[in-house]
C-alpha cells in the first residue's frame, strides 16, 4: 500500500524525489503546514533568507552554476510578491526555478483575505508557467510536471501557487508521483532540422569572413563543449554576449571578448564587417545589435535556438534552426565532416580576415596589465582591482556581479574559460542579484571560490543577506568596486545630461562598510592604493580565510567610465573608445 | 493585414488569461476573441481576429505556441476558410417604420426574435462585412444596441485542426 501523506508532506518528498536538494524560503502564515512537513525530514535542507527576493536569486545562482532547477519556498500576499524579481530576473536569462507560494485556502480566495494576492495574475507575465493547485493529490504531479517545464525547452521560472487548505496535516493521501511527464501540447524541439543543417554547413565554409556569436543558450543548454570544437575545427572567430561569456574560453585567442554596448572593439568590428554570422542560443537583444537597420548589413545570418519565437524576432535569419543548441552543434560537426571531405574552409579569406581582426585587436583592445601599475591619478581603477581578483583566482572562480559599471568591467577583464563560471542578471539587470546568487552558488559548490563583484549602490539591495551568510557560514568574497555614486547612471547623465548627476551620488551618507561587515561576523578591509589592494586581495583568497566571508571595500576613481560604449543608434562598430574622445 | 486566427487550448482554469495577457504584454492587438469547449470536452477552441504584417503575426503565432497550454495555432487567412459571427441588434420599430426594418431584416436574410410593440430584436449570422452592412442599411438613428458574437472561423474542404 502507498505511503499516506498530507498535503505539506507530499510536496516535500515530491521535491526530494525530482532530485531538489535545497529550498530557499521564508516562511508564513499560508506557507506553516507545508513548514511543519519541512521540520519533520531531513531529506531536502530549507535556507532561511532573510527577504524573500533573495531566496529567488540565491535559487537563480543555484541553477546557474549547476544546471538544476533552483527551488523557492514563499507565503502568500507580501512573500510572493517579494519574489516577483527573482522570477523577472530568471525569466529573462531563461533559468529554471520553481517557485512554490503559500495562497490563502480556497474557501476565502477572492474575498481580499489577509494576505491574499493573485500571485498566479501578479507572476504571469514573468513565468513560464504556472499551477493553481486544487486538490492536495495533484501536488506531486505538479511538482514533476513543473519541473520538467522548467528544465526543458527554453528553460524558465515556474510557480506553483498552494492555498492552505491542501497542505492540511490533518487529510492524508496516498502518495503517488508519475514516472514521466507527456504533454499532448508541450513538445520542446531537440534536434534540428537535416535540411537546414546542411545549408548552414555549407554557409558556415564558404564564408570568407566568419565570425561566432554565441548566448546564454549555449550555456543553459549545456552546449559549450560542442561549440567550442565546432570553432576550433574551424578557426573562426568566436564572441560570446554578457550571458554567454564561458560557452567559449575566454583566455584563448580566438576569443574576441564580449560583442555589445560594452563589448570590445574587435568584437564589435568583427560582426560589423562579417559576411557569417553563426549566432547560437542568442537573442539578438538591443544591447548587442545596436541600432538593427544598421546591424552587421553584410552578413548571412544562421540562428540556431531552441525557441522559435526569438528566432527573426529583431535580425531576420537567413538560416533559422530550431532546436537544441547541443543538439544542433553535433548535427552541424557530423555534417562539417562529410562536407569537408570535398570542401574545406577557405582558408587564404580566413587568414587575411584574422589579420584585419588582429589589428583592431592591436589598436583598440583591452589592456588586461593596468593592474601592475598605479593609475596616473594615483587612484585605484576598477579595472585593476578585477584584473588582480582574476590573479588571485587564477581565473578559476565562480564570480556573481550585480548591474552596473563594476558589472561590465567584471565581464570585460575576468576571463572564463568554462560555462556557468560567470551568473550575472543580463536581462532584466536586477541590482541586488550579486549576494544572494552567490550563496545560491556557495551552496552548490561548498569547495569552490565564489566571488561576488559588485557596487556599492547594487549590494545596499540585498545587504541583509550578510546575515544569511553568518548562519550557513558562506566562504563568499565579495569585492566592492566603491566609487561612492551610482557609477553607470552617473556616466549616462555625464555623456547625455550635461553632467548634472541627478540623485546619482551619496558620498556622504555611504557606512563603513568594514564595521558594517564586521557587525555580521564577517572579514571586512578597506583598500585604496595599489598596494593596499594587493594585501587585501591576497589575504581575502589566502588559506587563512578560506572559511570566512571577506568583503574588499575597493575605493576607486568615482570619475572612471567604462568604454568601449556603443554610439546612440549607431551600427555595433560605432563606439566611443574613450572619455571625450 | 488582418488575420483570423484559430487556437486549440487545453481546456483549463487560467488558459484564457494567459492568451489574452500574452496580447497586452506584448502590444499585439485582438479586434474579436471567441471562446469555447470543442467536442472533446478537454479542449477549448479560440478564435481570435488580430491584424498585423507577417513578421508581427509570426511573431504573434510563436508567442501562442510557446504557452503551455496552447496544443496547435493555424492561420486561418493563409488558405480557404468560412468565417461566420452571429450578432443581435434591438432596433427602434415604431408603426410608420415597422415594415422597412423588417423588409431590410429580410434581405439580410435576418431573422426577427423577439418583438414589441416599439422593438424587433434581429438575429444576423454571416461574416462580419454583411454585419457591418446591416448596421448601415437600417441608419444608426433606430438602433438601440448591438451585440456581437466575435468571428468563429473553420477551413474549407477537409482540412481540420485537431490532436
Ligand atoms: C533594481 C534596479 N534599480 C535601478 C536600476 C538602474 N541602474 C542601473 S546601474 C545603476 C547604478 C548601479 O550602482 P552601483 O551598484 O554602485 O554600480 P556602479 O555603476 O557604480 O558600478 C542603476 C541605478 C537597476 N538596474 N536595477
Ligand atoms: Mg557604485
Amino acid at each position: 500500500m502507498a505511503e499516506m501523506l498530507s498535503g505539506g508532506e507530499m510536496l516535500i518528498r515530491a521535491l526530494h524525489d525530482v532530485g531538489v536538494e535545497y529550498v530557499f524560503g521564508y516562511p508564513g502564515g499560508a506557507a506553516l503546514h507545508i513548514y511543519d512537513a519541512i521540520f519533520k525530514q531531513q531529506a531536502v535542507e530549507h535556507v532561511l533568507v532573510r527577504h524573500e527576493q533573495a531566496a529567488t536569486h540565491m535559487a537563480d545562482g543555484y541553477a546557474r552554476s549547476t544546471g538544476e532547477p533552483g527551488v523557492v519556498l514563499v507565503t502568500s500576499g507580501p512573500g510572493a510578491t517579494n519574489a516577483i524579481t527573482g522570477l523577472a530576473t530568471a525569466y529573462m536569462d531563461s533559468i529554471p526555478l520553481v517557485v512554490i507560494s503559500g495562497q490563502v485556502p480556497h474557501d476565502v480566495i477572492g474575498t481580499d483575505a489577509f494576505q491574499e494576492t493573485d500571485m498566479i495574475g501578479v507572476s504571469r507575465p514573468v513565468v513560464k508557467h504556472s499551477y493553481m493547485i486544487q486538490e492536495a493529490e495533484q501536488l506531486p504531479h505538479v511538482v514533476k510536471e513543473a519541473v520538467y517545464i522548467a528544465t526543458s525547452g527554453r528553460r524558465g521560472p515556474v510557480v506553483i501557487d498552494i492555498p492552505k487548505d491542501t497542505t492540511d496535516p490533518n487529510n492524508l493521501f496516498e502518495y503517488h508521483i508519475p514516472d514521466k511527464i507527456e504533454l499532448r501540447s508541450y513538445k520542446p524541439a531537440e534536434r534540428g532540422h537535416y535540411g537546414q543543417v546542411k545549408r548552414a554547413t555549407k554557409a558556415l565554409l564558404e564564408s570568407k569572413r566568419p565570425v561566432i556569436y554565441a548566448g546564454g543558450g549555449v550555456i543553459q543548454g549545456d552546449a559549450a563543449g560542442e561549440l567550442t570544437t565546432l570553432a576550433r575545427r574551424l578557426n573562426y572567430p568566436v564572441t560570446n554576449t554578457l550571458m554567454g561569456l564561458g560557452a567559449f574560453p575566454g583566455s584563448d585567442q580566438q576569443f574576441l571578448g564580449m560583442l555589445g554596448m560594452h563589448g570590445t572593439y574587435e568584437a564589435n568590428n568583427a560582426m560589423h564587417h562579417a559576411d557569417m554570422i553563426l549566432a547560437v542560443g542568442a537573442r539578438f537583444d538591443d544591447r548587442v545589435t545596436n541600432n538593427p537597420e544598421k546591424f552587421c548589413p553584410d552578413a548571412t545570418v544562421i540562428h540556431v535556438d531552441v525557441d522559435p519565437a526569438s528566432i527573426s524576432k529583431v535580425i531576420a535569419a537567413d538560416i533559422p534552426i530550431v532546436g537544441q543548441c547541443k543538439a544542433v552543434l553535433s548535427q552541424i560537426l557530423d555534417c562539417l565532416d562529410e562536407e569537408m571531405q570535398t570542401n574545406g574552409v577557405d582558408r587564404e579569406a580566413v587568414g587575411a580576415w584574422w589579420n584585419q581582426v588582429n589589428t583592431w585587436r592591436g589598436n583598440h583592445g583591452l589592456d588586461h596589465n593596468l593592474y601592475q601599475q598605479e593609475s596616473a591619478s594615483g587612484k585605484l581603477l576598477p579595472q585593476q582591482v578585477v584584473q588582480m581578483v582574476y590573479q588571485a583566482t587564477k581565473g578559476e572562480a565562480f564570480v556573481t556581479s550585480d548591474v552596473g559599471q563594476h558589472q561590465m568591467f567584471a565581464a570585460q577583464y575576468y576571463k572564463f574559460d568554462e560555462p556557468r563560471k560567470w551568473v550575472n542578471s543580463g536581462g532584466l539587470g536586477t541590482m541586488g542579484f550579486g549576494l544572494p546568487s552567490a550563496m545560491g552558488v556557495q551552496f552548490a559548490h561548498p569547495h569552490a571560490t565564489v566571488v561576488c563583484i559588485t557596487g556599492e549602490g547594487s549590494f545596499m539591495m540585498n545587504m541583509q543577506e550578510l546575515s544569511t551568510c553568518s548562519q550557513y557560514s558562506l566562504p563568499i568574497k565579495i569585492v566592492n568596486l566603491n566609487n561612492q555614486a551610482l557609477g553607470m547612471v552617473k556616466q549616462w547623465q555625464d555623456m547625455q545630461y550635461g553632467g548634472r548627476h541627478s540623485h546619482s551620488t551619496y558620498a556622504d551618507s555611504l557606512p563603513d562598510f568594514v564595521s558594517l561587515i564586521r557587525s555580521f561576523g564577517h572579514v571586512g578591509i578597506r583598500a585604496e592604493s595599489l598596494q593596499e589592494l594587493n594585501e587585501a586581495v591576497e589575504l581575502a583568497f589566502s588559506d587563512k580565510h578560506a572559511m570566512d566571508l571577506v568583503f574588499i571595500d575597493a575605493i576607486i576613481d568615482p570619475d572612471e567610465h567604462i568604454y568601449p560604449m556603443f554610439v546612440k543608434g549607431g551600427a555595433v562598430n560605432d563606439m566611443v573608445l574613450k572619455k571625450h574622445a | 493585414m488582418r488575420h483570423l486566427l484559430s487556437v486549440l487550448l487545453e481546456n483549463e482554469a487560467g488558459a484564457l488569461s494567459r492568451v489574452v495577457g500574452l496580447f497586452a504584454q506584448r502590444d499585439f492587438n485582438i479586434e474579436t476573441l471567441t471562446v469555447a469547449p470543442t467536442e472533446d470536452e478537454t479542449l477549448s477552441r479560440l478564435t481570435l481576429v488580430t491584424i498585423g504584417d507577417d513578421r508581427k503575426i509570426e511573431q504573434i503565432t510563436k508567442h501562442l505556441n510557446r504557452l503551455i497550454e496552447v496544443v496547435k495555432v493555424i492561420d486561418l487567412t493563409d488558405n480557404v476558410h468560412i468565417e461566420r459571427e452571429l450578432m443581435l441588434v434591438k432596433v427602434r420599430a415604431e408603426t410608420d417604420s415597422r415594415a422597412e426594418v423588417k423588409r431590410t431584416c429580410d434581405i439580410f436574410r435576418g431573422q426577427i426574435v423577439d418583438v414589441t410593440p416599439n422593438t424587433y430584436t434581429i438575429q444576423l449570422v454571416g461574416p462580419t462585412e454583411k454585419l457591418l452592412a446591416f448596421i448601415e442599411a437600417i441608419g444608426s438613428t433606430k438602433i438601440m444596441e448591438v451585440v456581437r458574437s466575435g468571428v468563429s472561423g473553420i477551413s474549407r474542404g477537409t482540412k481540420v485542426l485537431s490532436v
